[in-house]
């Protein structure tokens, strides 16, 4: 049939199973834009700003099974979108941008909002297009699909000049054939290397399971499950593996790195394997690299070869996806108990209770999380920003649904928590969604509640109010001798700016209200807004400076164990 | 090579791509972006349609890092293969153009001998000026150059590394692309 470039995009859309896009329009992208009332099964949700779009995108990716899509305009619309692309390519989140681009005679002419969007891009996605024949739109369209969500899944951004979005081209769906010589992801592990790590675990005495986000895009709760209880082999969860692996089970020992468990980063340091699978050991989680683990075997899963021996040594490497490679795994690992292992890191749990919140009259932030699991019984999705609330969200709410945790990892980004909750939303319409959110971080996409008003998207935000930029002040206050340089800063009414959006708002300044007015945001159907005026200096503990190791680390002052002097790290 | 008391070794490796704008844009920039270095490229058509070759000279400092570039490169969506060929037997060529000063006949005659002794050619004659073309090894044409310096070399122009295995082994058919 004979379609316009932009009929080709939509029909490719609807055919990748796309329902929701974030999005923002523009001259470039504008014949998509008044195509799109011709296909109302594609559902557009207007943002404020297209990095909102980009991390709406990313949230909605996250919870459900879909590939995440924003679409921007040429030069500042397409430049907006970089920090939500670089969030996706860390974090390896399934998402399809789609940018409008002057037209192709204008192309390198420094036309009015012009930017080398595929340049730009280049490094902060998986893969990206520029479509400069009308004739490709199609093929491109899906293999951008293909290539999002397959393999180590990460954003695939597709840039179309205005006028390829208007010439008229023979559409034909039934012979669109994808094109990628060079793509094949590895998805099943090499046997040999099964047997031999199948052989590391059966010899193990002290062994660990260090479970990332490979286990959550892959979906093999079930299987790592099978694979810890067969074996008796407690698991460590990375911040984008909280959630994989219940954390009400015996054998859940919870976060490791930078602000884990002390117990977890012990466990590690006297483990002799750890069965790390689909992680990355980043920085955040190793310290200093000479010093993580060094008694440990390592058995690495992940589905990119490229994670194997990049950071820590693999003793047995296997590549495939992650639930493949366990259930060839699980084949060959025969029962077995470690009792004495388990024994010992349930006692390390009581010497060092990292969980514990102090029991005072403060309105402590760990105090909040608390209350919304307790509030919510586990049952919400938890979004957070970047600082000290994501750090406390991932230590006091205990996950136990698969997938609930939703929060920026690798590139850190602040202002992830208002769009990022969007977008869960709007992908798991039924579920609850708590946004805990930093006073800083919210401030970096607040214009959000406008989009969220408008749809009506029911996001319970919790503003941890504490007057600053708590992480970096918790640096400050650590290894700058409480030098506060520029971490405090002024704060609006947020109650009233939530009313501004003809949003319920409410503010919390002591414990005792608490409980009671989370219920009442629960209770209330819609978006609201919970300020909660929080202590203002409370620190992350435990916390292992950047570039030390367990050694060095730094657990909630209490009587016999005083905060020691430190040295300032590296990053 | 020593850089900063760092001792680097120079790798051959070479990928076979699809031959698609940017590619070579994208190739350069995961190199730059990861902090590998590159010390030569070079690009060319391969002998199947549609897919050209690059041959890479990786300045590194063990073992790892070469593994890495390539496990890199392979990710690269329009990269279809890529071959290490530090471990293999290759035939590895360069090729240089140098233009020296000859301003009388008793240099040019020495020029001249210099360049029969390396099979090396004269490729073009002007009043006072030589050029040769030499083909080999790096170190040969280091060696020729460094001769050439006494007459007094005017220009060079030097390509990267190319490089194919001996024998019947093919670098499209071994290491097959994954990830
Ligand atoms: C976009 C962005 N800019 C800067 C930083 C550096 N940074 C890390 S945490 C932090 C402070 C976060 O403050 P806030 O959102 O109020 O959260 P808190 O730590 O107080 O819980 C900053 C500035 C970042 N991670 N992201």
């Amino acid at each position: 049939m004979k379609l316009t470039g932009a009929q080709v995009v939509c029909e490719s859309l609807i055919r990748e199973d796309v329902d929701v896009i974030f999005g923002l329009l523009g001259g470039a992208i504008l014949p998509l834009y008044q195509t799109l009332p011709q296909y109302p099964q594609l559902k557009h949700i207007l943002v404020r700003h297209e990095q909102a779009a980009a991390h709406a995108a990313d949230g909605y990716a996250r919870v459900t099974d879909k590939v995440g899509v924003c679409i921007a305009t040429s030069g500042p619309g397409a430049t907006n979108l970089v920090t939500g692309l670089a969030n996706a390519q860390m974090d390896s989140v399934p998402m399809v941008a789609i940018t409008g681009q002057v037209p192709r005679k204008a192309i390198g002419k420094d036309a009015f909002q012009e930017t080398d969007v595929q340049g730009v891009t280049l490094p902060v996605t998986k893969h990206n297009y520029l479509v400069m024949d009308p004739n490709e739109l199609a093929r491109t369209i899906k293999e951008a699909f293909h290539i999002a969500k397959t393999g180590r899944p990460g954003p695939v951004l597709v840039d179309i000049p205005k006028d390829v979005l208007q010439e008229i081209v023979d559409y034909d769906p039934e012979n669109v054939a994808i094109d990628l010589p060079g793509y094949k992801p590895h998805l099943t592990g090499d046997p040999t290397q099964i047997r031999a790590a199948a052989k590391l675990i059966s010899e193990a005495k002290r062994p660990i399971i260090l479970a990332g986000h490979g286990v959550i895009i892959s979906r093999a709760y079930a299987e790592l499950r099978e694979l810890a209880e067969k074996a008796q082999i407690p698991v460590i969860t990375t911040l984008l593996g909280i959630s994989s692996f219940p954390e009400d089970h015996v054998l859940s020992v919870g976060m490791p790195g930078m602000h884990g468990m002390a117990y977890a980063n012990i466990a590690i340091d006297r483990s002799d394997l750890l069965i790390a699978i689909g992680m990355r050991f980043d920085d955040r989680v190793t310290g200093r690299i000479s010093d993580f683990a060094p008694r440990a075997k390592v058995i690495h899963i992940d589905i990119d070869p490229a994670e194997i021996d990049k950071n820590v040594k693999a003793t047995v490497p296997l590549v495939g996806d992650v639930k493949n490679v366990l259930v060839q795994l699980n084949r060959l690992v025969t029962n077995k108990t470690h009792l004495d292992w388990v024994r010992e890191i349930e006692q390390t749990k009581k010497e060092h209770p990292s969980h514990l919140i102090p029991e005072n009259n403060k309105l402590l932030p760990q105090y909040v999380v608390r209350q919304i699991w307790e509030a919510t019984k586990g049952n919400s999705i938890i979004v957070t920003g970047v600082g000290q609330h994501q750090m406390w969200a991932a230590q006091h709410f205990f996950y136990t649904k698969p997938g609930s945790f939703v929060t920026s990892g690798g590139l850190g980004t602040m202002g992830f928590e208002v769009p990022a909750a969007m977008g869960a939303k709007v992908g798991r319409p039924h579920d609850t969604v708590w946004s805990i959110c930093g006073d800083g971080g919210f401030q970096m996409t607040l214009q959000e509640l406008a989009t969220i008003r408008e749809h009506n998207i029911d996001v319970k935000f919790a503003i941890f109010n504490n007057g600053f930029h708590g992480m970096v002040r918790q640096w400050q206050e650590f290894f700058y001798k409480k030098d506060y340089v520029e971490t405090r800063f002024f704060n609006p009414d947020f109650v009233k700016l939530a009313e501004a959006y003809d949003m319920k708002g409410f503010r919390v300044t002591e414990r005792a209200k608490v409980r009671d007015t989370i219920e009442k945001a629960m209770a209330h159907k819609g978006p609201v807004l919970v300020d909660f005026v929080v202590e203002s200096e409370e620190n992350v503990y435990p916390m292992i400076p950047a570039g030390t190791s367990v050694k060095e680390m730094l657990e909630a002052p209490m009587p016999g164990r005083e905060l020691v002097d430190h040295k300032d790290a590296s990053t | 090579m020593t850089t900063n008391g760092t001792h680097y070794r120079k790798h051959t490796i070479t990928a076979l791509v699809q031959d698609k704008p940017g590619v070579l844009n994208r190739v350069a920039s995961m190199f730059r972006r990861r902090g590998f270095n590159i010390a030569s490229l070079a690009v060319g058509e391969s002998e199947v349609p549609h897919l050209s070759r690059m041959t890479f000279v990786v300045n590194a400092e063990n073992e790892d890092t070469v593994d890495q570039a390539t496990k890199q490169l392979r990710k690269i969506i329009e990269v279809v293969k890529v071959t290490d060929l530090s471990a293999e037997d290759i035939v590895a060529r360069e090729l240089a153009l140098v233009k020296v000063r000859a301003p009388d006949s008793a240099i040019r005659g020495e020029i001249i001998q210099v360049v029969e002794l390396f099979r090396a050619k004269i490729v073009d004659v002007a009043s006072d000026t030589l050029v040769i073309e030499i083909t080999g090894e790096e170190s040969k044409i280091d060696t020729i150059l460094s001769l050439m310096k006494g007459f007094g070399i005017l220009e060079i122009m030097r390509t990267g590394r190319v490089a194919i295995t001996r024998g019947t082994k093919s670098a499209l058919k071994t290491n097959a692309k994954e990830g």
